[in-house]
């Protein structure tokens, strides 16, 4: 009996007893106006351009605010502007700010303050950072008006100022924003619904975020990062809980009140507490993935990539991700997130269908593949990776492939698999990891579909036809001719391999039944969220 | 005693320097790159080199020891890679929660482990020194997690007496700092009450063998006396000895109890640090650590001239 048996076993047994039972603990009765939330992970750092984490970019989103949000149709909407203008010819930029913005230190929003923070954030995004390749000028015009003048036209402005994609474009004041883009800032002054209680923080345990009273929200409905952002409690607690067991006891006891990502092994425990609601916390999901390396033997070869598609279960890997929840996964022929404006599986063929060992093992011979040890890199400490490292050994070994599985942590992963050497070497043939399916509706923000060469993320593929490709999506100018785009990349990636997707998958998330106004969506949104005693 | 007490202190330098030489190695030569983690997967090499650069880490090694060495004679752990805090207020924010479960596991223990390894010494071989050594070979089994989630589950979710997690300052209030630490003490302890009984019952067998025992049952003298008088006073430098050692298996627990009570720890802190290789925390850490367990065997030794005054130094 393993640890992850026994916790789920008790956890279980605890739901049970707690069905029907109401009666508050002895450590209960924390105030109503005070939110207890469990994040993903521990907010280790606080600057959202210098960390990029997920969980940086979520607690970011109460403290700073953005010009323009992204909406629950994936639009980008005016926040902080007011309005803006753009040139006939496409390559001037006029922003000017709502009026009343301030600071929580009680100074007012100013144009410099925007230009600091827009130069900072451009420096670490990639859509920044080709904004910066194009960029004649980025200047304040006056107190409420800045401009930005390019070299050329680039029609994804308003998605890139939107986009909920870490890094954000989250405004700070300009003394703040100044500290390079590369050290981490000190203070965190920021002009969003909520404050940082920097006194309060326990990196690793707690964080703690006070309703800022001087915040005027927008007047329309709150819709992901857009919309007015009505902050309904006086102070949210994000207390930090490594272990699931502990937070799902913890929500059953009414200790915290909502968990962002309780693991689906817990989940069906949770769904039967009457006190508790559970369901899909984003329902953009997550793409799983395992990327080869395209420099060294054998996946150096694009026939023994193709092999490994060609054999490859996405059912396999989703259910040794979510288990037996039908409702958490779905095949995906294809690297976009589905059920999105410009989703296209075009190409995807090669992952659909009755899988043929004996083809791919074919295909593979013909790669000239000759039983040299292929090193495959698991994390072990996260959940999704060890699955899918499970998965992926087993379907290597079916197609006699020789496995070199190195047993790791994500820490180790995480450095290993930027080096270039051979295998034998340090280097590596391939590794796991997963991405959220936030960053993967377009290529804007979707590093790891990106296919130049030395500059494309680890496994470094080299595909000009899907370059080529992306291209033509960030010139498109309408829905129509981004999906076309989008299909058109799908099939070169899927045709040169660019890397393996796995299958999408959802995950949930809970809270307790005096909790209202939880959204859906890429990050846990606190506007409209209120709880009653 | 007092110039032993300084030349132990003194002592310990050199151990202190040892383990740090070996911390900062092992940590230099370890797999794995901050920089790569604060990068994010969006980050290009140039922008993970940028940050390397900035952290120092691009330094050759000798120069990073030295530049840490130099720190930590002037009194500074250094900053965090993650947080930018300074490490010794993170260790300072984290050591309240861990001393507080560690003196209520260590005062249970005690409380509970001694008595029972003096009642099984009493009846040896008898139904209750069965029960009782039994007791000790199942808490001694039993991982503490397992411990931990049971006492969840029967204190916590079942009878609704106690949280399940967290931690209050001894601040707040007494009951709000005891109710949270009732139930860790308990699952970390029991591995310790287990071995602290089990050495307890040996050494106490041994000195019931002994001539002045007999001579003190002749005399008359009531079981409660010499059990506990003249039996457990002359029983006591092995019951220190693993009480003190015992401290060490302390640490290691409090970072599995801290982790599945969510106590804000410095055990939680240092598996934190090790996962994203924040060394200067882990190296604050593992100095604080080991700094303690000097200080505890100090301690131990002096404690010895106490019980047996027949020790000199």
């Amino acid at each position: 009996m393993d640890r992850r048996t026994v916790l789920k076993g008790l956890a279980g047994a605890g739901g049970l007893a707690l069905t029907g039972l109401s009666a508050p603990a002895i450590a209960q009765g924390a105030s109503a106006r005070t939110l207890r939330f469990v994040p993903q992970a521990n907010l280790a750092n606080f600057d959202p351009i210098w960390g990029t984490q997920y969980v940086v970019r979520n607690a970011a989103a109460l403290v700073w605010d953005t010009l323009y949000g992204i909406d629950s149709s994936l639009q980008p909407q005016r926040q902080m502007v007011e309005s803006e203008e753009t040139t006939d010819d496409g390559k001037t930029w006029t922003f000017k700010l709502r009026p009343g913005l301030k600071f929580h230190d009680g100074e007012p929003v100013l144009a410099k303050d925007v230009v600091a923070s827009l130069s900072r954030w451009a420096a670490r995004d990639p859509m920044g950072l080709m904004i910066i390749a194009i960029q004649q000028e980025l200047t304040a015009v006056d107190d409420r008006t800045f401009k930005w003048v390019l070299k050329q036209p680039f029609p994804k402005m308003l998605y890139a100022l939107a986009k909920n994609n870490a890094p954000c474009s989250f405004i700070m004041p300009e003394r703040i924003a100044k500290t390079d883009p590369f050290k981490q800032i000190t203070e965190y002054v920021g002009s969003g619904p909520m404050k940082f209680a920097k006194g309060e923080w326990v990196p690793g345990a707690k964080a703690v975020f006070e309703k800022f009273t001087d915040y005027v929200p927008r007047q329309e409905k709150a819709s992901w990062l857009a919309g007015g952002k009505q902050i309904m409690v006086d102070r949210v607690e994000w207390i930090v809980m490594p272990d699931p067991a502990t937070a799902a006891a913890a929500l059953q006891n009414g200790e915290v009140d909502w968990w962002e990502n309780p693991i689906a092994d817990l989940v069906p425990v949770l769904k039967k507490n009457k006190n508790i609601s559970v369901d899909i916390g984003d329902p953009l999901g997550n793409i799983g993935s395992f990327r080869m390396n395209h420099l060294f033997a054998p996946f150096n070869d694009v026939r023994a990539r193709r092999a490994v598609l060609m054999a490859l279960s996405q059912e396999d890997y989703m259910r040794a991700i979510v288990g037996d929840d039908d409702a958490l996964w779905k095949p995906l022929p294809g690297f976009f997130t589905p059920d999105t404006p410009v989703y296209n599986e075009l190409g995807g063929d090669i992952l659909k269908g009755k899988r043929d060992l004996d083809a791919a093992k074919k295909l593979l011979a013909e790669s000239g593949y000759s039983g040299q040890p292929v090193t495959c890199l698991v994390a072990q400490d996260q959940p999704i990776t060890k699955a899918q490292g499970d998965v992926t050994a087993d379907l290597l070994k079916k197609l006699g492939m020789n496995v070199d599985f190195v047993a790791t942590d994500w820490g180790t992963v995480g450095s290993r698999r930027a080096a270039k050497t051979p295998p034998g070497q340090g280097g590596w043939n391939m590794f796991h990891s997963w991405h959220a399916g936030a960053d993967c509706i377009t290529p804007a923000a979707y590093t790891a579909i990106r296919a130049n060469g030395d500059k494309a993320w680890f496994g470094w593929p080299n595909s000009p036809n899907t370059e080529k490709e992306i291209t033509g999506w960030f010139e498109a100018k309408s829905v129509d001719e981004e999906k076309a785009a989008i299909g058109r990349v799908n099939k070169a990636a899927i045709e040169d391999v660019v890397y393996a997707p796995t299958g999408f998958f959802l995950t949930y998330t809970a809270w307790r039944k005096n909790v209202s106004g939880i959204a859906k969506g890429p990050l846990p949104f606190f506007w409209g969220v209120s709880k009653s005693a | 005693m007092l110039s032993y007490i300084l030349r132990r202190i003194v002592a310990t330098l050199p151990v202190m320097a040892i383990v740090a030489l070996f911390v900062f190695s092992l940590l230099y030569i370890a797999p794995g790159d901050p920089a790569v983690v604060i990068a994010g997967d969006q980050a290009s090499p140039e922008d993970v080199e940028r940050i390397r650069q900035s952290l120092g880490l691009d330094r050759p090694f000798l120069v990073q020891f030295g530049s840490w060495v130099w720190r930590i004679l002037h009194g500074d752990l250094g900053t965090s890679i993650f947080t930018n805090l300074p490490v010794s207020a993170m260790i300072g924010q984290r050591l309240g929660p861990t001393l507080s479960l560690m003196i209520v596991t260590l005062l249970l223990t005690i409380v509970v482990a001694v008595p029972l390894g003096v009642v099984a010494a009493w009846k040896a071989g008898s139904l209750i020194d069965r029960v009782i050594m039994g007791f000790a070979v199942f808490g001694f089994s039993l991982p503490v997690f397992v411990v931990g989630y049971m006492l969840a589950y029967i204190f916590a979710l079942e009878l609704e007496w106690l949280p399940v997690q967290g931690y209050t300052p001894l601040s707040s209030g007494f009951w709000p700092w005891l109710e949270n630490l009732i139930l860790p003490a308990i699952a970390l302890g029991c591995v310790y009450i287990a071995l602290v009984a089990r050495i307890t019952r040996a050494a106490m067998l041994e000195v019931l063998q002994q001539d002045y025992i007999r001579t003190a049952k002749a005399k008359g003298l009531g079981q409660g006396g010499i059990l506990f008088i003249h039996a457990l006073k002359n029983a006591a430098v092995p019951i220190v000895t693993v009480i003190g050692i015992g401290i060490a298996l302390l640490i290691g627990g409090a970072v599995v109890t801290e982790s599945v009570f969510a106590i804000p720890g410095l055990g939680r802190l240092t598996i934190d640090a090790i996962l994203r290789r924040d060394y200067p925390v882990i190296q604050g850490i593992v100095l604080l650590f080991s700094f303690v367990y000097v200080l505890v065997n100090l301690m131990i030794d002096v404690i010895y001239t106490l019980v047996d005054p027949r020790i000199r130094y």
